[in-house]
C-alpha cells in the first residue's frame, strides 16, 4: 500500500514496522509529529511524552537493556539535554535495538540555534543513520535497529526540518514481530562503574571498526554512477538538492550511514571521478573526515555552512548559476509571529513591560514572543529551564555589584517547569536567590502544537493521569508565598507582582489560564469593540501587542474576525473606549 | 527534472493554505505524478508568514525550491505575494488574493501597510488578482476563501484535466462540501 506521508509520519511507521515496543520523547519542532503519530500503533507499541529529553533517552535505553527495540525522539537541542545517558549507553551497548531520533533545524525555523548534531554521533561514538526522504525515513529505521543489535551500539537517527516536514509517497510494509530478548542480569555490561567502563571502551572501538567495514557494503550507502568527470558525496536532504543542481552525468555516492564514515567506499568512489564534491547542509562534517583521510575534495569553500540549502543555492554556489528572478520593486513590512489574540501570556508581559526596573529572564515556548515589539518584556532567553537559573545568576551579579534597583523575574511555562524549571526553582530557594520565579501555566505545551505534560492530566496515549500541581511542587521546595493569578485581569496581575516583590517569605507566582487554542475546554469567547466617539487615538491599546487591534483614520479599531474578547486592551484604555459586547 | 512543476502557496498562519495543498497533492497523486510537498510548522504559525510548496512530475527529488524556480504562486494575502516574488520564474503566473491582513508592526503603529503591492506584482508577472474574501463572503462562508483561490489556481495554471471535485468529495467533510464546491466553481469562473 502507498501513502503520502511526512518524514515524521514515515519514521513513526518505520518504528512500528521494526517491531519496536517502547518509545519515549519530549516534543520539539521539527520532531513532534513522530510521537503524535505513534499512539495509533498501540497496543503493540507503548509510547509516552517524558518530562524532558534526558528522561526520554533513559526510558528508551532502559527498555533496550530489558531486551526490546525502543526509540526516543527530540529536536536537536534536546540532544544536549539527553547527551549524558547517550554517551554512556555507547560504552554499555544495547539489549534490544536502541534508536535516538535527532531532528535538526537548519535555518532555525523554530529553534534557538542550528547546531549540527552529526557531531554528536562522532563525539558519543555511536552509529548514525541519515534518511533523505519519507520512504527512507521508514525503510532506514529497520536498518537502524539491525545495526544497533548487530554492532551492540545506539543509533543516532538524524533528520532535518525538510526531511521531517516534507511529504512524499511511501510504500508501506508489515510489522516485523521481534520477540523480546530474555533479560539476563549483566553487571559488567550494564553498570558503568570505572572498571567496567574501562573494559567496555575497547569493545566499543572494535564494534565501530566492524561497523565501518559494514557501512562500506551496506545498501544504505550506494553509488549512482553516471559520468567520470564529477562525483558528489552527499547525504540527507542535501542529496535531493544536489540531484537537481548537478548535471545528469554527475556520479553520486549517497550515504545513509554517516558514522562511522565508510571511508574505503569514499576512496573507491573518489578514484572513479576527476573532481569530488561534498554536498552537505550546515557544517563540513563529512568533508573534514574525507580530507583527513587524504582524499581531495571541494565543499565548504563553495557551499555555505549556515542556514538550509536548496537546489538553487547548491547550483549557484558550485557552478555560479544565477537564478533568473524579477523584482516587483515594492517595499514590504515584516510579519513576525505574535502572541495570539486572547493569549493568556499577554497580560503578564504587558504588566512586566510597564516597569523599567524589572529584569525578566524568559524561556523557550510561545512566551518567548513576549520579547517582541511592542511588549519587549523579556531580557534573556537561552534554553529550556534557563529562565529560572539565568535569572538567579543575574540576581547574584546585581547583588555582588551592589545594584539594588533591579527586580529579577525568572519565567518558564508549565511544560518547561516539569522539563527542567524545577531544578532552577530548587536552586533559587536553596541558594537564597533574590528572584521571583513565575510559571506561566496555560495547561499545555503550546508552541509545539498542544502536547500533554505531567501537569495536564492526560498521557500521550490518551489515558487519564495524575496531574501534578505546580503549586504543590513549589510548596514542597519551600516557597511560602505562592500567588496564583489570572493574568488576564491586569489589576490582579500587578497586585500579584507587587505582593511577590514585597514578600519577606520566599514567593513565587503562577499565572493560570488555559491556552485559548485548547479545543477540549469551553472558552469564554466574546468580542470587544471600540466606541469611536470615546476613542481619542492615544494608542495605549496598541501597547498590548494584539494582532486584532489596529489604527484606522486616527482611531483604534478591532478586527472582529480575530478578536476573542479577552478585554486586555479594554483594561488599558484610559478613556474606557473599548468594551466587550453584550456586557 | 525538466518536467517538474512547482507551486508555491503563501499567506498568513491560519488562512487555510494547508487544506489547499492537501487537495492539490491528493489530486496530483491520483493523476499518477510523483509528488512532494513541504511546509513549515512551529513558531511561524503564530500569525507569521507561511509558505507551502508542492512539486510534481515524473520524478521529484527536492521538496523545496529556491529563487526563480516556482511556476505558479498563490498568495492568500497580497503583501505576501511580494515577499515571495523572488522565488518565481520570470514567466510564472501569480494568483493574488486582493486581501490585506495587517502585520503586527503596522497594527502597533510602527509603520504603514505598503501601497501598490498588487500593481507591483502585475507589472512584473502575469497575474490573476481576485477578491477571494469577498467572493467567499457572498457565498455565505468567509472560511471557503482558500477554495476560491484553489479554483482560480486550477484555472490559471491549466490543471483542469484532473477531476478536482471528485478529490474534494473524497477529502472534505460532507457538512462543508457543498459550500466548497461552490467556492471552487466561483474561483474557476474568473
Amino acid at each position: 500500500m502507498k501513502k503520502f506521508m511526512s518524514g515524521n509520519e514515515a519514521a513513526a511507521r518505520g518504528v512500528y514496522e521494526s517491531g519496536a515496543k517502547v518509545g519515549s520523547a519530549y516534543p520539539g519542532t521539527p520532531s513532534t509529529e513522530i510521537f503524535e503519530d505513534l499512539p495509533q500503533y498501540a497496543p503493540e507499541l507503548y509510547c509516552e511524552w517524558a518530562p524532558n529529553e534526558k528522561v526520554a533517552a533513559e526510558v528508551a535505553y532502559g527498555a533496550s537493556v530489558a531486551g526490546v527495540r525502543s526509540v526516543c525522539a527530540m529536536k536537536h537541542v534536546g540532544v544536549n539535554v539527553a547527551a549524558d545517558p547517550i554517551f554512556t549507553a555507547a560504552y554499555n551497548g544495547v539489549g534490544g535495538g536502541y534508536v535516538i531520533i535527532s531532528a535538526d533545524d537548519p535555518s532555525m525555523h523554530s529553534s534557538q540555534n542550528e547546531q549540527d548534531n552529526r557531531y554528536y554521533a562522532r563525539a558519543a561514538k555511536i552509529a548514525m543513520v541519515e534518511p533523505s526522504d519519507s520512504q527512507e525515513c521508514k525503510d532506514f529505521m529497520k536498518a537502524a535497529y539491525e545495526i544497533s543489535e548487530r554492532f551492540d551500539i545506539p543509533v543516532l537517527y538524524r533528520v532535518t526540518t525538510r526531511v521531517c516536514h516534507s511529504k512524499g509517497i511511501v510504500e508501506l510494509g508489515e510489522r516485523e514481530n521481534v520477540a523480546a530478548k530474555p533479560y539476563v542480569k549483566n553487571i559488567a555490561k550494564n553498570v558503568s562503574a570505572p572498571a567496567n567502563a574501562k573494559a567496555n571502551h575497547p569493545k566499543l572501538e572494535a564494534n565501530l571498526r566492524e561497523l565501518e567495514k559494514y557501512a562500506c557494503t551496506s545498501p544504505l550507502n550506494r553509488m549512482e554512477l553516471a559520468g567520470s568527470k564529477i562525483g558528489v558525496v552527499t547525504a540527507s536532504i542535501a542529496y535531493q538538492y544536489a540531484k537537481e543542481a548537478f548535471p545528469a552525468d554527475a556520479s553520486f555516492l549517497k550515504l545513509g550511514i554517516t558514522n562511522p564514515m565508510p571511508m574505503e567506499l569514499v576512496r573507491e568512489f573518489a578514484a572513479k571521478v576527476d573532481k569530488l564534491y561534498v554536498v552537505e547542509e550546515l557544517e563540513p562534517y563529512m568533508e573534514e573526515q574525507i580530507r583527513a583521510a587524504g582524499i581531495e575534495c571541494v565543499g565548504k569553500e563553495l557551499i555555505p555552512n549556515m542556514y538550509e540549502l536548496n537546489p538553487e543555492i547548491v547550483a549557484e554556489s558550485v557552478f555560479g548559476t544565477k537564478a533568473e528572478t524579477r523584482d516587483p520593486g515594492c517595499a514590504i513590512v515584516a510579519r513576525p509571529p505574535a502572541l495570539c489574540p486572547g493569549c493568556p501570556h499577554r497580560g503578564f508581559f504587558y504588566t512586566m513591560s510597564k516597569h523599567k526596573d524589572y529584569v525578566v529572564c524568559g524561556d523557550i515556548g510561545c512566551y518567548t514572543l513576549g520579547s517582541a515589539d511592542p511588549l519587549r518584556a523579556i531580557d534573556t532567553v537561552v534554553c529550556m529551564g534557563g529562565g529560572f537559573s539565568v535569572a538567579m545568576g543575574m540576581a547574584k551579579a546585581f547583588e555582588m555589584a551592589g545594584q539594588t534597583d533591579k527586580k529579577v523575574f525568572g519565567v518558564v511555562g508549565d511544560s518547561t517547569f516539569f522539563h527542567s524549571g524545577m531544578t532552577g526553582a530548587a536552586e533559587i530557594i536553596y541558594n537564597k536567590g533574590k528572584v521571583i520565579p513565575v510559571v506561566l501555566d496555560n495547561s499545555i505545551t503550546g508552541m509545539t502544537g498542544h502536547q500533554e505534560n505531567p501537569g495536564s492530566g492526560l498521557t500521550l496515549m490518551g489515558e487519564p493521569a495524575k496531574n501534578i500541581l505546580i503549586e504543590d511542587v513549589l510548596k514542597a521546595y519551600g516557597y511560602e508565598n505562592i500567588i496564583i493569578v489570572d493574568p488576564q485581569d491586569l489589576n490582579a496581575m500587578q497586585r500579584a507582582v507587587d505582593d511577590a516583590v514585597a514578600s519577606t517569605a520566599p514567593a513565587a507566582i503562577i499565572t493560570r489560564r488555559p491556552c485559548l487554542l485548547i479545543k477540549k475546554i469551553k472558552h469564554d469567547i466574546g468580542l470587544c469593540r471600540v466606541d469611536a466617539e470615546k476613542c481619542r487615538g492615544c494608542k495605549a491599546c496598541l501597547k498590548v501587542g494584539c494582532p486584532a487591534i489596529f489604527m484606522k483614520d486616527g482611531k483604534a479599531s478591532i478586527d472582529a474576525t480575530l478578536c476573542v474578547g479577552c478585554t486586555v486592551c479594554a483594561q488599558v484604555c484610559p478613556f474606557k473606549a473599548i468594551e466587550r459586547m453584550g456586557e | 527534472m525538466s518536467n517538474v512543476k512547482s507551486i508555491l502557496l503563501v499567506g498568513v498562519g491560519g488562512q487555510g493554505t494547508i487544506l489547499v495543498s492537501k487537495l492539490l497533492t491528493s489530486g496530483l497523486i491520483k493523476a499518477g505524478y510523483d509528488v512532494k510537498m513541504s511546509e513549515v510548522h512551529g513558531m511561524a504559525q503564530r500569525g507569521g508568514s507561511v509558505s507551502t510548496q508542492v512539486r510534481y512530475g515524473d520524478k521529484v527529488y527536492s521538496p523545496i525550491i529556491g529563487r526563480g524556480q516556482a511556476d505558479v504562486l498563490v498568495a492568500f494575502e497580497k503583501m505576501e505575494a511580494v515577499r515571495y516574488a523572488e522565488f518565481l520564474k520570470p514567466d510564472a503566473i501569480a494568483v493574488i488574493n486582493d486581501h490585506e491582513i495587517v502585520p503586527l508592526p503596522v497594527a502597533a503603529g510602527l509603520t504603514e501597510y505598503p501601497q501598490g503591492t498588487v500593481e507591483a506584482m502585475s507589472s512584473a508577472f502575469k497575474t490573476l488578482v481576485l477578491p477571494a474574501a469577498e467572493i467567499a463572503d457572498s457565498l455565505g462562508n468567509s472560511r471557503c476563501m482558500n477554495i476560491v483561490l484553489f479554483g482560480a489556481l486550477v484555472k490559471a495554471f491549466g490543471m483542469t484535466d484532473i477531476d478536482w471535485k471528485e478529490v474534494m468529495r473524497e477529502q472534505l467533510k460532507p457538512s462543508i462540501l457543498e459550500i466548497n464546491l461552490k467556492a471552487f466553481d466561483a474561483g474557476m469562473a474568473l
